[in-house]
């Protein structure tokens, strides 16, 4: 923490640690992660499930409040301010809502709103949060769902589209924000088999578009192809972190091994 | 045409002679009642007939609709706002929803009303300022709380205690996940209530609602405890009273209250109908050609299943 953070730093991630509950019925999640995402990279976060990689990434836009340490996202502190005494003020919700903006995030399970059309998903924000006229965020959202290969389903509902039309319409929603910096919370877990590939293509262009992303995921070959780097995380740590052809193809640790020869 | 299964089984079915007997049996008894009915002098049927389209019943029905009309509405703001505090982090707002609900369910609603008439003696005067501060402007209670304001705020806060807890099952029934994404799009905790979790919550808290209106036209025969004399219970009882034929009255007054509840229960059916369906084939056989080619927004939360009903939902009993 002594040395200034390079400013090429989309991410800092500082010794977080999550506790859920508290007291003896308390749930150590996060044990001191430390993480650091440079501009304009993807990094892809591996590990079995219960290791925490999906609390991680609700740490980053402060779905989850952290218990310890510190996320700074783009230079600023997430849900926290500092005074000159060093002591630490919660951020009012709204400031918090502010901070969130720059972040795009794409669940598991999509939730897009059910009662609007693709189209309508994915102007409310613009149109709810940044105040811009209807017509300019239409001709914006229209221009998303060509993007993301859906130019002819702007008119459907979620529930008239496919898991993998659904997942591409809910990061057209969050692209319309125009984020720095886009989570992807295990985005092809919940989809057939063959849709996944659909999903993964536009994460891809994204990838190539400059975007910097972190991305949740068990997809091996995404990581292979894409992701800057790789983390193993396994029991709440960090355990081994690296280019995609250290940490896939000639994993140090132990644990990351034994892993990978179970999704592989 | 040739059938396309061959051996059709045709057998000959169970002989259920007990349904014969049950039919007859209950026939019997329905003929019995409708024979009771017509021809037993005291429901005086030409007093029926005579005072049925009467001004002063026509009259007491317009206030005993402005009574159910505006005493859900009052009550339905009242709910929402009272479920918005239930489910607050603010333990103050929790807690005095929460005596609110428990207050007004649990007191027996003509006890309530008796109370707002007599609001004007307990309170001869009402004043706005500061708790044993100074006051602001005052008024004379009875000036201002008419029997009819009494009577419509007494059906308000009564209803709004139920109504409250269908709000908060509704809003509770939609799934976590929407208000979480809308939380990541950086939407503020009011709009997400008000364009993400409300219009959701609608096709829960919409059909009970209605129940309740059905319930709140009943309700309102209630009134003559403030005392409220103008609503068609009051004035029907009124005429039969002066006539010596209280009867005949009393079956005036329950076939009004049967008409309109007959009306409100058809734009019940509607609702129902208009907020539980889905995708299903079923609406694409009912769809009118040349119809709409989408389906309605009710539909498409219907079949996202981002609401569940709450099995425990309880509605005025």
């Amino acid at each position: 923490m002594s040395t200034p953070a390079p400013a090429d730093l989309m991410v800092e991630i500082r010794d977080v640690h999550k506790e859920f509950g508290h007291g003896h019925s308390a749930v150590h999640v996060l044990k001191g992660v430390d993480l650091d995402v440079p501009r304009g990279t993807v990094t892809v976060i591996l590990g079995p499930s219960g290791s925490g990689k999906s609390t991680l990434l609700r740490c980053v836009n402060e779905l989850e409040d952290i218990t310890a340490g510190s996320v700074v996202v783009d230079g600023e502190r997430m849900g926290y301010r500092q005074d000159q005494s060093g002591a630490l003020h919660r951020l009012h919700p709204k400031e918090i809502a502010r901070q969130r903006r720059r972040i795009g995030m794409v669940f598991q399970r999509f939730h897009l709103f059910p009662h609007m059309t693709a189209l309508q998903n994915v102007m409310e924000a613009p149109t709810q949060v940044k105040g811009m006229p209807k017509a300019e965020a239409r001709e914006q959202a229209a221009q998303l769902l060509r993007r993301v290969g859906l130019a002819d389903r702007a008119n459907h509902y979620p529930a008239q589209l496919s898991g993998g039309q659904q997942q591409r319409v809910a990061i057209a929603r969050a692209l319309a924000m125009d984020p720095e910096l886009m989570l992807f919370d295990e985005p092809t877990s919940a989809l057939d088999p063959e849709l996944v590939g659909e999903v993964l293509a536009v994460m891809k262009d994204l990838a190539k578009s400059g975007m910097t992303m972190i991305v949740v995921t068990h997809e091996i070959g995404f990581a292979r192809e894409v992701a800057d780097k790789v983390v193993f995380m396994d029991d709440g740590v960090v355990v081994e972190e690296g280019p995609a052809s250290q940490v896939i193809d000639a994993p140090r640790e132990q644990r990351t091994r034994d892993f990978l020869a179970h999704v592989l | 045409m040739s059938d396309p299964i061959p051996h059709r089984i045709h057998a000959r079915r169970v002989p259920r002679p007990g349904r014969w007997v049950g039919a007859v049996v209950v026939a019997v008894l329905a003929a019995m009642a409708i024979h009771g009915l017509v021809t037993n002098e005291t429901f005086r049927w030409d007093t029926v007939w005579l005072y049925l389209r009467d001004v002063v019943v026509v009259r007491a029905i317009g206030w005993t609709l402005i009574l159910t009309v505006g005493s859900m509405a009052l009550a339905v703001v009242m709910a929402v706002l009272l479920a918005v505090m239930r489910r607050s982090d603010n333990p103050v707002l929790r807690g005095v929803s929460w005596f609110y609900i428990w207050f007004f369910r649990g007191t027996p609603v003509y006890v309530q009303l008796v109370f707002w008439g007599l609001l004007s003696v307990l309170y001869p005067r009402l004043s706005v300022g500061v708790p044993f501060g100074p006051e602001l402007f005052a008024f004379t209670t009875k000036d201002v709380i008419t029997a009819f304001w009494a009577a419509l705020f007494g059906l308000a806060s009564n209803e709004a205690a139920y109504l409250a807890e269908i709000v908060r099952a509704g809003l509770t029934s939609v799934d976590p996940g929407q208000a979480e994404a809308a939380k990541a799009l950086g939407m503020k905790d009011a709009t997400i209530l008000r364009r993400v979790v409300l219009p959701q919550a609608m096709r829960v808290i919409v059909p009970p609602t209605g129940n309740e209106t059905i319930s709140m036209l009943k309700t309102t025969s209630l009134v003559t405890a403030v005392p409220f004399t103008l609503d068609l219970f009051y004035a029907t009882n009124a005429i039969g009273n002066r006539l010596y034929q209280p009867v005949p009255l009393l079956v005036i007054a329950s076939i009004w209250y049967l008409v309109i509840t007959s009306i409100l229960m058809v734009g019940q059916s509607y609702l129902e109908r208009y907020y539980g369906r889905g995708f299903g084939t079923e609406t694409r056989r009912q769809r009118r050609p040349g119809g709409p080619k989408r389906p309605s927004r009710q539909q498409a939360i219907a079949a996202a299943g981002t609401t569940t009903e709450d099995p425990f939902l309880d509605v005025t009993p």
